[in-house]
């Protein structure tokens, strides 16, 4: 029988009540007494020596109330990066500036050059197109390896070349590695291209500041998956406020996948403009400026090799990997391409020697940051890729191959820095292999070529690093901030319950599944439990949601302080029931004497707590509010494997999804539904990045892709139904609620699968010379590799 | 300025638009009616579809002076009169058919413009006819799934059961 309340239980989103009748509250939904509206001037060019900003009739026109440029900002700090990358040498990675608005040249279309404020919007649109800007343009640095030419035009002139740091991981084996190549029996080598995607959430970005006159406050609304860090970040690095000065508060918000972490000029550019005409300033990005301000994600070219014995047993990987950074260093990005990406290249497979090189590159295009997944999916796709490829040149079964190279003993110290804890590899691979119905795949591919169709299957594992993460580790590796999660949990005095989280709700429906985790420890009816997020001015400091990181992070959070809460309710019991501490037993909120039938209810201590007539004062104090903070002492490890199967059209090349199956080990589950729908749209994603999704610039670093008109989102009819299944459970050993997060993994483990699917259905079709299509699988390029 | 006069989920209102005020800015701006989302400005993504004389239309796309005279359905006026979820919405809370909830009201729109016209749709009708509305949570899975199940059919196939416990 599935669990009807509590952990377990498939309960139903409380937070959809508001979105299904139009109630919720996205920060564009807000309006401010007095508010006046933002329209950025951007470039419309990818490089260029800015050499004046003429705002003279722009200033004039009607409703502008001012404009700033960057002269206005010269006492504003620059946006900063969070993480420090050193680089194989030792060296700090090159940390060029970022200024909110564009000094002295102008990297990227998109990049902000003024900002005007008027009484409307349009009014505010009007004057920013009249705005005159002096740009002597500059050749555009698009591709990677040749911005690394010695005769490259540099983006930033400060710098010594375009290339942000070339680190090697893990350094010490390089001799080793490449000693391994030269011995091994076989060797199978993959060159791909991961491309560019833009992580599109729905809700555009919004910003309003707004500031207090009367007591010099600041407050900023914003969409962002962590308005702490926001905070941290643009109060002592941008503009010089402190914590207790500024307030930034991150109602409903529409989706982020990565995009809304990050500290955005525009958040710094409306809460300064704020304090400086002392009304609201709104600013709503339009679509098109999504394109080309949000960060975007992966656009990674890629070497990967992998050394095989006679047995195909893995000897060694060793990868040479560019990775574009875009024009400035956005919040995180230096990570992604390394920690984030390097640490998983041993996958789900023993592989005693593995040397990973990533050289980070700045081109003339929009910044490039974590989005889903960020670095995983990377690392997933070459190495299960690199996999398949290998197993049809030694002949051996794909899943065989896998399988032969599992590693099967936990905890395993991968020779990539990270501990696994637990899992069942071959568990998760029977599973798929039994939901995605694999014995019949042969009967399928019959009826297929009966209609003059190609059909192929495709098979992968994925393994992801997540719950980020321990802060004295992410702190060596180069991280400028903690990675711990809060909550305090308020009771109140007739026993309902507030949990203040740190993490934030953009789609995960953590109002749900955290009252589902108070309620069920204490016994209670999860009504009695609302959780409180977004906003820094009632929840404890907090790093937010991202890395799938959540409950597993900012859940053990709110258990440790639900754990508190409890010793402290059970001391409040002992003495209403005039008993020891130890004697008193919580079951179903209430509270019994062990062996005897005293009890009392939850209400009556928490009453007690908070009208102490009858109350141990000399031992306790009154009320009943504990916060704890949580700081991992390792990533969770999520793994699974992923089926596809596709049929392609050889006469047009178009490739269709029939099936699509995942088995996912992410060790205990809070509400399964809500972790099937987080599988779907990973998965969807993943669909999106292998078929249809690229970030295509022309020679001159213009978007082209710079819309939904030209930037192929997935589509309903682009999907099928998916069969997901997360049966197999190892629990994470050493988080209090043994989870492992599952925000991440459909869009890590899919695109390979749907890749090796389009190969093998035109291997088994006899085009035995293709061995790789590079992303996304479009009908014109399938087709074109068809015809040789 | 143009005085603009219709019924909005059954109240007659009236506002000053300009030439170009789009419906979707006179709902959001002029009443008030934020659940009317914008997610786009090429008219491809389907937040802001609402219904003009009983039509899904996208309200980004609409000037408000199109709508003179117009009997306009917005997602605040989908639930049943005595405040309860309508089937449709409701379906979409059983199985799980929202997460962020932003691309939400354009597609409870669409879903109940589609079953009026068609009452039991087939999945690949269903999935044709979301063909202007972009979601990036879900994976379409449990939208489909859940405007399926509105229109009575069994779903029971399609992954977990119903969601269990009410709010």
């Amino acid at each position: 029988m599935p669990k009807d309340h509590g952990i377990g239980a498939s309960t139903k989103r409380r937070e959809d009540l508001r979105f299904l009748t139009g109630r919720g509250r996205y920060t564009d939904d807000i309006n401010l007494p007095g508010q006046a509206h933002a329209c950025f001037v951007r470039s419309q060019v990818a490089h260029g020596r800015l050499n004046g900003v003429n705002t003279d009739t722009a200033a004039a026109m009607p409703g502008v109330i001012r404009i700033f440029t960057a002269a206005d900002f010269e006492g504003v700090g620059g946006l900063p990066c969070g993480w420090q990358v050193t680089d194989r040498h030792g060296a700090p990675m090159q940390e060029p500036g970022h200024p909110v608005l564009a000094r002295g040249k102008v990297r990227h279309v998109g990049d902000p050059i003024a900002l005007v404020v008027a009484e409307s919007y349009d009014q505010a649109r009007d004057a920013a197109e009249a705005v005159v800007v002096d740009i002597e343009e500059l050749e555009p640095v698009l591709d990677m390896k040749a911005a690394l030419a010695e005769s490259a035009p540099k983006v930033h002139d400060e710098l010594t070349s375009n290339l942000c740091y070339d680190w090697g991981f893990v350094e010490e084996n390089r001799e080793a590695v490449n000693k391994a190549f030269e011995t091994a029996h076989h060797v199978t080598t993959l060159e791909l291209v991961n491309q560019r995607l833009v992580p599109n959430a729905m809700e555009p970005r919004v910003a309003i500041g707004d500031y207090n006159f009367a007591t010099d406050d600041s407050t900023l609304y914003t969409t962002s998956q962590n308005p702490h860090v926001i905070r941290l970040l643009m109060g002592a690095f941008v503009l010089g406020i402190p914590e207790h000065k500024l307030r930034v508060v991150a109602p409903d918000v529409g989706g982020g996948f990565g995009s809304k972490i990050f500290h955005y000029a525009e958040e710094a550019a409306v809460t300064f403009a704020a304090k400086q005409l002392r009304r609201p300033v709104k600013w709503t990005c339009t679509r098109s400026e999504s394109f080309v301000t949000d960060a975007q994600g992966r656009d990674h070219v890629t070497k990967i090799e992998l050394a095989l014995d006679a047995e195909g047993h893995f000897q060694a990987i060793r990868t040479e990997t560019y990775a574009n950074m875009g024009a400035y260093l956005s919040t995180f990005a230096p990570s992604i391409p390394t920690w984030l990406h390097g640490t998983l290249m041993a996958g789900n497979y023993r592989t005693p020697l593995i040397y990973v090189n990533v050289k980070a590159v700045f081109t003339t295009t929009v910044p490039v940051d974590a989005y889903r997944g960020a670095g995983r999916p990377e690392a997933t796709f070459q190495l299960e890729r690199v996999i398949d490829k290998a197993a049809r040149e030694m002949g051996i079964d794909p899943v065989e191959l896998r399988r032969r190279n599992f590693i099967t003993e936990f905890p395993y110290a991968t020779p990539v820095a990270v501990e696994y804890d637990t899992g069942d590899y071959n568990a998760t691979m029977d599973k798929l292999l039994e939901i995605a119905d694999v014995a019949g795949f042969e009967a399928r591919l019959a009826e297929s070529k009966a209609r003059g169709k190609l059909r192929g299957l495709g098979v992968n594992c994925y393994i992801e690093a997540c719950g980020i993460a321990p802060s004295q580790l992410v702190g060596q590796l180069g991280a400028r901030a903690g990675l711990y999660e809060s909550a305090t949990v308020r009771v109140n005095a007739t026993g309902g319950l507030v949990v203040m989280t740190g993490s934030h709700s953009h789609g995960q429906g953590h109002e749900t599944t955290f009252a589902q985790v108070v309620a069920d420890m204490i016994g209670i009816d999860e009504k009695m439990v609302e959780i409180v997020h977004g906003d820094t001015a009632n929840t404890p400091m907090g790093m937010g949601t991202y890395g799938s990181r959540s409950l597993a992070v900012g859940g053990s959070a709110m258990v440790k302080a639900t754990n508190k809460i409890i010793a402290k309710a059970r001391k409040i019991a002992a003495h209403l029931m005039e008993a020891s501490p130890e004697d008193i037993e919580l079951k179903d909120g209430r509270f019994t004497v062990a062996g005897t039938d005293k009890s009392v209810a939850w209400g009556d201590v928490t009453l007690a707590a908070y009208v102490p007539h009858n109350y141990p004062l000399d031992e306790i104090e009154p009320g009943l509010e504990e916060t704890a903070f949580y700081d991992p002492n390792n990533f969770t490890y999520p793994a699974g494997a992923y089926a596809c199967e596709v049929e392609v059209d050889p006469e047009t090349g178009k490739v269709t999804i029939e099936r699509f199956a995942a088995a996912d080990d992410f060790g205990n589950v809070v509400n399964p539904m809500i972790v099937d729908g987080q599988v779907h749209g990973g998965i969807g994603q993943g669909i999106g990045q292998a078929l249809l999704e690229t970030t295509t610039y022309d020679e001159y670093g213009q978007l082209l892709s710079g819309s939904y008109m030209d930037y192929a989102m997935p589509r309903a009819s682009d999907v099928p139904f998916y069969v997901v299944d997360h049966s197999c459970q190892t629990p994470c050993t050493h988080n209090p609620l043994g989870v492992k997060g599952c925000g991440e993994a459909g869009a890590i483990g899919s695109p390979p699968a749907v890749v090796n699917a389009v190969v093998d259905a035109l291997q088994r079709a006899g085009h035995t010379h293709i061995t790789h299509i590079d992303m996304p699988l479009t009908p014109s390029r399938v087709w074109a590799v068809m015809q040789g | 300025m143009t005085k603009v006069t219709m019924t909005v989920n059954g109240k007659a209102v009236s506002g000053e638009v300009e030439g170009r005020t789009l419906l979707s800015q006179f709902l959001r701006e002029g009443l008030g009616l934020t659940g009317t989302h914008v997610g786009c400005d090429t008219s491809q993504c389907g937040a802001c579809v609402v219904h003009v004389n009983g039509q899904d239309v996208k309200s980004c796309t609409t000037f408000a002076l199109e709508c003179e005279g117009a009997e306009v359905r917005t997602i605040e006026g989908m639930a049943n009169p005595d405040g309860s979820l309508s089937v449709i919405q409701q379906a979409f809370q059983d199985h799980h058919g929202l997460q962020c909830g932003f691309c939400t009201p354009g597609m409870v729109m669409t879903a109940a413009a589609l079953l009026a016209r068609n009452p039991t749709p087939s999945e690949a009708e269903i999935r044709h006819y979301l063909e202007g509305n972009i979601c990036r949570c879900t994976g379409y899975h449990n939208i489909v799934k859940a405007i399926l199940a509105a229109s009575g059919q069994d779903v029971s196939h399609l992954g977990h059961g119903d969601a269990v416990a009410a709010e």
